[in-house]
């Protein structure tokens, strides 16, 4: 994935940050901000290394939330696009309410499901459940909805039987479809853990971010959002790459040129 | 590698076919056969409905009833080969070969593929993906795929249109020794191939479409191209793809 300009992806990546790092740092010189508005980068630093047990305790924690609904919701909205595939009646039925359901925000969900779930773990994993589950499905069912029809006139000519043609042909045929759904549930799954901690919990990243808010320590806060932010870039570009391997007879672009266009 | 399976040669018959597209029909109430154990080609100009009448055989589109000799229903005894290749991009070319037999839940059997395989000139290349094929490659890989089928009905669609003509002539030879005794359909653009392939060739032509009287050239498949009787037969094939041509426009 080296660019045709020469510079590797990795370097330019690295450049780009340093950039936005140097502006901040250059926003707070010549605003003249207080430090409990916008710490400058140095400080965020400090409180990184100050803090970095209690960052690491946390950030465990909302990494696994993520990484539970991540799993949670590519699972069952895998399933459901398959099942609403092979039986139209289930689609028929269950279409309208996956569309409607998309209509009520999750962040407006976030105080039911701590109140059903609690405090712990369970509410956030169903926050992010819920919102990685729309984008699975929906690109799952219609990857699968547009075979290529000599696909399967000749699994027809073959005989098979209408499973095994969902199984030989429809499903992996649809697997670029899913990973386009894939990718845009890593990229948001992040925020269904967090807004659930923010609505009511005792740890993760979320929690820390408004814990130190109220406290006034800006710098830690911020120091909390670099590695939410750090951990969600991750992700998403293990995921990315984890597709792409999977999937190498996909002729695509890059991660960076998908993210600019 | 040639038909060792006793396939008992069926003929086929098709009453009363009709298709149309936004309204006009592009055959009605047409009827002929596929003699038992034959190769019978189709020309004619493009657009008339070749392609769609050996759909409608295959059972994938259009209406009329396809009547086996022995009156048992044809899925599931015909091979189908289509104008593209269709090759699944995401498997191996012998996987490819071998796809009809996991569909149905059999065991596939890659020492055939690889033979039929090295028959079509594609030694060795079983364990790439399609991607990594040449046009012509994909389409000799797809006629491989057709022949691993081992059905007593082979409906072909342009089968050897990709290829360059030295490799056409060699694959019409070992398709000729490979498809002997099957019922075979065969649609094509090349009046020569017919000529080389066909028991009996037919031209299409009109809206809605007919079939002319089929020319029987003599002698047994793959003929010889240089042969004055075929050269003679082909000046007359030619002769009708020009008036079907503007019977049809």
């Amino acid at each position: 994935m080296s660019s045709r300009a020469g510079i590797p992806a990795a370097l330019r990546g690295l450049i780009v940050a340093a950039g936005l790092v140097a502006a901040w740092q250059i926003v707070v010189w010549l605003t003249g901000v207080p430090h409990y508005i916008l710490p400058v980068p140095g400080k965020v630093l400090g409180a990184l290394v100050e803090h970095a047990a209690l960052l690491a305790e946390n950030t465990g924690t909302t990494a696994a939330e993520i990484l539970l609904g991540l799993a949670l919701g590519t699972l069952l909205g895998s399933a459901s696009a398959v099942v609403m595939d092979y039986a139209r009646i289930v689609r028929r039925w269950l279409m309208p309410v996956l569309v409607v359901s998309q209509a009520v925000p999750v962040f407006a969900l976030a105080p039911v499901l701590v109140l059903w779930l609690g405090f712990g773990m369970a509410s956030k994993v169903a926050m992010a459940t819920l919102i990685i589950y729309f984008p699975v499905t929906a690109a799952f069912l219609d990857g699968l909805r547009r075979t290529e029809p000599g696909w399967t006139d000749l699994a027809h000519s073959m005989d098979a039987s209408r499973w095994s043609v969902l199984r030989h042909i429809r499903m992996p045929a649809a697997l670029p479809s899913f990973a386009s759904g894939l990718r845009v549930a890593t990229a948001v799954a992040p925020i269904g853990a967090v807004v659930g901690e923010w609505v009511g919990s005792s740890s993760g990243l979320g929690y820390l971010m408004l814990n130190a808010n109220s406290r006034g320590q800006t710098d830690l806060m911020f120091a909390a959002l670099a590695v939410l932010a750090a951990f969600a870039v991750a992700l998403y570009f293990f995921v990315d790459r984890l597709l792409i391997r999977a999937l190498p007879w996909v002729v695509e672009s890059g991660a960076e040129d998908r993210i600019n266009a | 590698m040639t038909a060792d399976t006793a396939i008992r040669p069926i003929s086929i018959s098709v009453h009363a076919a009709r298709l149309s597209y936004a309204g006009a029909a592009l055959f009605d109430a047409l009827d002929f056969a596929l003699p038992a154990g034959q190769t019978t080609c189709l020309l004619g100009p493009s657009g008339v409905g070749k392609t769609s009448l050996l759909r409608l055989v295959a059972g994938l589109e259009g209406a009329g009833a396809v009547v086996c000799s022995d009156d048992r229903p044809l899925r599931g005894r015909y091979a189908w080969m289509a104008q593209q290749d269709l090759l699944l991009p995401w498997l191996t070319v012998a996987d490819n070969l071998t796809l009809g037999a996991r569909l149905r839940g059999e065991t596939p059997d890659p020492a055939r593929a690889d033979a039929l395989l090295q028959l079509v000139g594609l030694a060795g290349r079983g364990d790439d993906r399609p991607a990594a094929l040449s046009g012509g490659m994909r389409q000799r890989a797809a006629l491989a795929r057709t022949l691993m089928e081992d059905r007593p009905v082979v409906l072909m669609d342009e089968p050897f249109s990709a290829l360059d003509a030295i490799t056409r002539y060699q694959l019409q030879d070992a398709a000729a020794e490979l498809l002997a005794g099957r019922t075979v359909m065969l649609v094509t653009h090349d009046p020569l191939e017919a000529l080389r392939l066909g028991h009996r060739v037919h031209v299409m032509a009109g809206r809605p479409a007919r079939l002319d009287d089929a020319l029987e050239p003599a002698g047994e498949p793959p003929r010889d191209p240089r042969d004055p009787a075929i050269l003679a037969l082909q000046a007359e094939l030619l002769t009708r793809l020009v008036s079907a041509k503007k019977a049809t426009a």
